[in-house]
């Protein structure tokens, strides 16, 4: 098609469309809230602000999700710990930012040290004075650890719910760490408290809009990451890994390679959407560790739409509005609707929202081009290209089977199921 | 039980009988000389007879030994008479020093109390215990010596090496020459015989003697000194293998718990490869179900509190099992094929689950109360075992031998296994694996129930009680690995026990960090845990 000479396969157009709706609500969204009067009807109000920026930061670890469970295979149920290694590396920042203005005076120590009777600064706070070692750190950290428990796990061959476990231990056990007061990061209470961000009150309406402003531009440019990787060849063989891995590697590739560097990209891009959100909501504390937290972000990219770019925004964006709605007007039925969610979208809707919607116009421009044509080139057909992509695995077991030429006893099942070799 | 408690019975019967005939031939020299009691005109009067009665070495003298160092003994003005008294009303009851029979009664003021003082008590409580050391039954004899160790005295020496000459009882000797040394270790003797004692005590190899020697040892000086150091040294590396037991029995009960809570989870995920992330709340309905029955038993039928848990245990297995029935028909049975849609579809079950006891019961912690046979605590050694922690260690090896029992001798646990093996081979044999799944889920579901009947003994009754057991369950089912009982027992075992020696050294939470990270490294090294299953298992 023409769109793909003009850009990098991958970089379709419905990417372009969401990327300019990002970086018009950046445009937009600050001139709302501090151009028009407070009493239009288009003035955007502080708190919706700072609401919305948290959903966009939201929305950028469901797409990292994105990356490594709809695209590469690996349900990750701790990427909760990435986003908030990122949310401490720009806590610790902002904390040094204090100065002298904190409870207890300290030029060089936050406030809490100072309470612990600590006398100097422990080694690992060192830099984070500066905003672009902070930022460094951003990257780093996140990316260090996946790299490093990657490394491990992926060459040991650990792989579905063991590794869904395993990084969900991880998290668990940074959140166990980080309690404590000994780790020097403020323990239960976390960093709060903030000043200034790069001299600018984190308090003031210019802030907040720069913030939000950031994070759709950050929002806009993971979307175009995520196109650019998942388009080049090295998303075919992410796809090919989630589909297949022992073929991939018989062919002669290296799995774990193309795994690690999905899952190190991934947690990069938690730890930018953890930075992110610190500052909008002025606090970062252990409880964001939790399993639970992880294990939502996984249910947004799943009601969006694992395998689509889109979706996880959507996902994201939809469920944490329905969150923010449900828990002032009826706390009491939140749990009870996330739970069914969960349900529902597992049961109903296997591709989410986004993914459904592709199906649905996918079949009927099938049966449009079946009616001009008996014999349509598949290849020359994006949606239906993308869809075979993504089938979910009970198609693909179908696929299979149908080229087997077999009808088999019964559905094939996963787990540590014995498989005959194929 | 009734044969020993009879035979203590017979022992208990001869004994007084020998006592009564011995306190017959005394009976007249004592009533003569507790009649000096009535004259006795001070307090060295008063000590020298006590020293007398002592000196008859009869244990009948205990009760008006005691009555006076309670001040209730008195005599008769009119007649001079000696009893024991008891106030009732105004008037006093007066008692026979020696029997104890009511013998009649008197206006309060018609009686002149024996006037006793605390160096007195100490003597009569000294006394006393020369009297116990000297009393046929062998365990009042054994409690006299070690009270007389706990509380060493030079003056009771002589008596000690009375009782230790006549003692047939090899451990009531032993316990009586170990008194005798604590109080030669006070005491001026020479320094051989101090030796000697420091050996005696350190046979004992308890905290007691460990302070009784560390007492020793900063008054000692040259040899003796490095004798008691010795000796101490040597304790407290004894002391040192039974912190070491303890930490395995703490680790030990932790790994029974676990075990309970993790093997439900296993059988799942060995038969049917999927991850039940709703089992933790199977465990939390099981604990509510025990306190609902429990708040019944309250209310209606309180006799029946020590039989609550017995009744709860069916009813749990039973709630749970439907719950878990309905689950695996309702939800997971649509997303075979699936297993990480699977994970997540049951962890929003779990949040429903969560959300509706809390709903019904409120959030906060629910009491569940302990039946009597499973509240307080016995020692063993140096250890102190609580009965509710050994009670849920025998329960969860009692569970354990059950389904090992149903997994390896009945048709069921065939089928289970063949499906756990080799799914459409199984299938192929006309077993009905989705039937099996779904049984195979209920007795998962049905096992975590009745673990949180255990659970509800020791943790609190909350709506999050199931999470703070998940995550330690996954370990424990990654770790043993699937298809074997005996990955989980040893999974959840090494754990727990793991755990517990970790945390003297790093602390509970660093612990258990500790031991999150080494499962994780372990996990590389075998990534379908210790017990993997064999064969063509291989993933596609």
């Amino acid at each position: 098609m023409i769109t793909g000479r003009f850009f990098a396969n991958g970089v379709t157009p419905r990417v372009l469309i969401t990327m300019a709706v990002l970086i018009a609500l950046a445009a937009l969204v600050p001139i709302l809230h501090l151009a028009v009067p407070r009493g239009s009807a288009f003035h955007v109000p502080a708190y919706a602000v700072a609401l919305f920026g948290k959903y966009l930061c939201y929305a950028l670890l469901a797409l990292a999700l994105d990356l490594v469970w709809g695209y590469c295979g690996i349900l990750s149920l701790g990427h909760g710990a990435f986003f908030a290694l990122g949310g401490y590396a720009m806590g610790m920042y902002l904390m040094r930012q204090i100065g002298s203005r904190g409870v207890y005076g300290n030029p060089i120590l936050p406030d809490f040290m100072v309470f612990l009777n600590w006398k100097e600064l422990p080694w690992y706070w060192y830099g984070f004075d500066q905003f672009w070692f902070a930022m460094l750190m951003v990257l780093a950290v996140p990316g260090l650890l996946a790299f490093v428990f990657g490394w491990f796990a992926f060459r040991s061959r650990v792989t579905g719910v063991y590794l869904s476990i395993i990084t969900q231990a991880l998290t668990y056990a940074l959140l166990l760490a980080f309690f404590r007061n000994d780790m020097g990061f403020g323990g239960n209470n976390g960093l709060t408290d903030f000043k200034d961000i790069l001299g600018f009150s984190v308090q003031a309406g210019s802030t907040r809009a720069a913030l939000f402003s950031a994070s759709a531009i950050a929002l806009s440019l993971g979307v175009l990451f995520v196109a650019l990787v998942t388009g080049s060849k090295y998303g075919k063989l992410m796809v090919a890994v989630r589909d297949a891995e022992s073929r991939t590697r018989f062919i002669g590739w290296r799995p774990e390679n193309i795994k690690l560097f999905a899952f190190t990209a991934s947690a990069m891009m938690a730890g930018i959407a953890g930075a992110l959100y610190v500052p909008q909501v002025g606090i970062i504390n252990p409880g964001e560790f939790a399993p639970a937290n992880s294990i939502e972000v996984v249910v947004w990219t799943a009601v969006g739409g694992r395998a689509t770019i889109v979706g996880p925004i959507v996902g994201a964006l939809l469920i944490n509005g329905a969150k923010s709605w449900f828990t002032a007007a009826l706390p009491e039925i939140w749990l009870f609707a996330l739970g069914g969610i969960f349900i529902a979208t597992t049961l109903f809707l296997p591709r989410g929202i986004v993914g459904t919607l592709d199906d649905w116009r996918a079949g009927r421009k099938a049966k449009s081009a079946a009616r001009i044509a008996e014999e349509g080139d598949r290849g020359e057909i994006d949606p239906s290209q993308e869809q075979h992509v993504v089938a979910g695995p009970k198609e693909r077991a179908a696929v299979l089977d149908g080229r087997r030429g077999g009808p088999e006893p019964q559905p094939r099942r996963g787990g540590p199921e014995p498989q005959p070799a194929e | 039980m009734s044969l020993l408690r009879a035979i203590a019975a017979i022992a208990l019967f001869v004994s007084a009988m020998v006592c009564a005939a011995q306190a017959q031939a005394d009976e007249d020299t004592l009533r003569g000389i507790i009649a000096k009691f009535a004259l006795s005109k001070n307090y060295d009067q008063t000590e020298e007879i006590i020293v007398e009665l002592g000196a008859t070495g009869d244990p009948a003298v205990a009760r008006v030994l005691n009555a006076l160092s309670e001040g209730n003994l008195a005599s008769r003005k009119s007649d001079k008479a000696v009893f024991i008294v008891r106030e009732a009303g105004g008037k006093v009851a007066l008692l026979d020093p020696l029997t104890g029979e009511n013998v009649g009664e008197e206006a309060a003021g018609a009686m002149d109390k024996v006037k006793v003082k605390n160096s007195l008590r100490r003597l009569i409580r000294d006394v006393l215990a020369g009297l116990t050391l000297g009393s046929p039954d062998p365990q009042v004899r054994l409690n006299a010596a070690l009270t007389m160790f706990a509380n060493p005295d030079v003056s009771a020496i002589e008596s000690l090496d009375a009782a230790i000459a006549e003692e047939q009882v090899a451990s009531v000797k032993l316990a009586m020459q170990q008194a005798r040394a604590a109080s030669i270790l006070i005491s001026d003797a020479d320094e051989a015989e101090k030796a000697e004692a420091i050996d005696l005590v350190a046979m004992r190899g308890d905290r007691d003697a460990l302070s009784l020697l560390i007492g020793f040892s900063v008054r000692a000086e040259g040899e003796l000194k490095e004798a008691a150091l010795a000796a101490i040294a040597d304790i407290e590396s004894r002391l040192a293998v039974w912190d070491a037991a303890q930490n395995v029995w703490y680790g030990i009960s932790l790994g029974s718990v676990l075990l309970l809570a993790a093997i439900g989870l296993a059988i799942t995920f060995g038969v049917m490869g999927v991850i039940n992330m709703a089992h933790g709340e199977m465990v939390m309905l099981g604990a509510y179900t025990t306190f609902t029955v429990q708040a019944v038993i309250r209310a209606s039928f309180p006799d029946l509190f020590d039989w609550s848990l017995v009744i709860a245990l069916p009813l749990a297995f039973l709630v749970a099992g439907t719950v878990g029935f309905l689950i695996e028909r309702g939800v997971i049975r649509f997303l075979y094929g699936r297993p990480l849609e699977t994970l997540l579809a049951t962890w929003g079950v779990s949040l429903v689950l969560q959300q509706t006891v809390r709903s019904i019961y409120g959030p906060t912690n629910r009491e569940v109360g302990n039946p009597s046979w499973m509240s307080g605590s016995f020692d063993l050694g140096q250890l102190a075992i609580t009965w509710n922690r050994l009670w849920i260690v025998v329960f969860a090896i009692g569970v354990f031998v059950l389904l090992l029992y149903v997994f390896n001798r009945t048709s069921w646990g065939l089928h289970m296994r063949a499906v756990t093996q080799n799914r459409r081979m199984a299938s192929s044999m006309g077993i009905r694996t989705p039937w099996v799944d779904a049984f195979t889920f209920a007795l998962g579901s049905g096992i975590a129930g009745i673990a949180g009947v255990a659970l509800s003994q020791v943790d609190n009754v909350s709506p999050d009680l199931g999470q703070s057991y998940i995550i330690d369950s996954f370990m424990v089912v990654v770790f043993g690995g699937v298809g074997n009982l005996w990955g989980t027992l040893v999974g959840a075992l090494s754990l727990g026990i793991v755990n517990k020696f970790l945390e003297p050294y790093a602390g509970a939470v660093l612990g258990k960090i500790l031991v999150l990270v080494l499962i994780i490294l372990f996990i590389q090294k075998r990534p379908r845990g210790l017990f993997a299953l064999r064969g063509r298992a291989v993933e596609t």
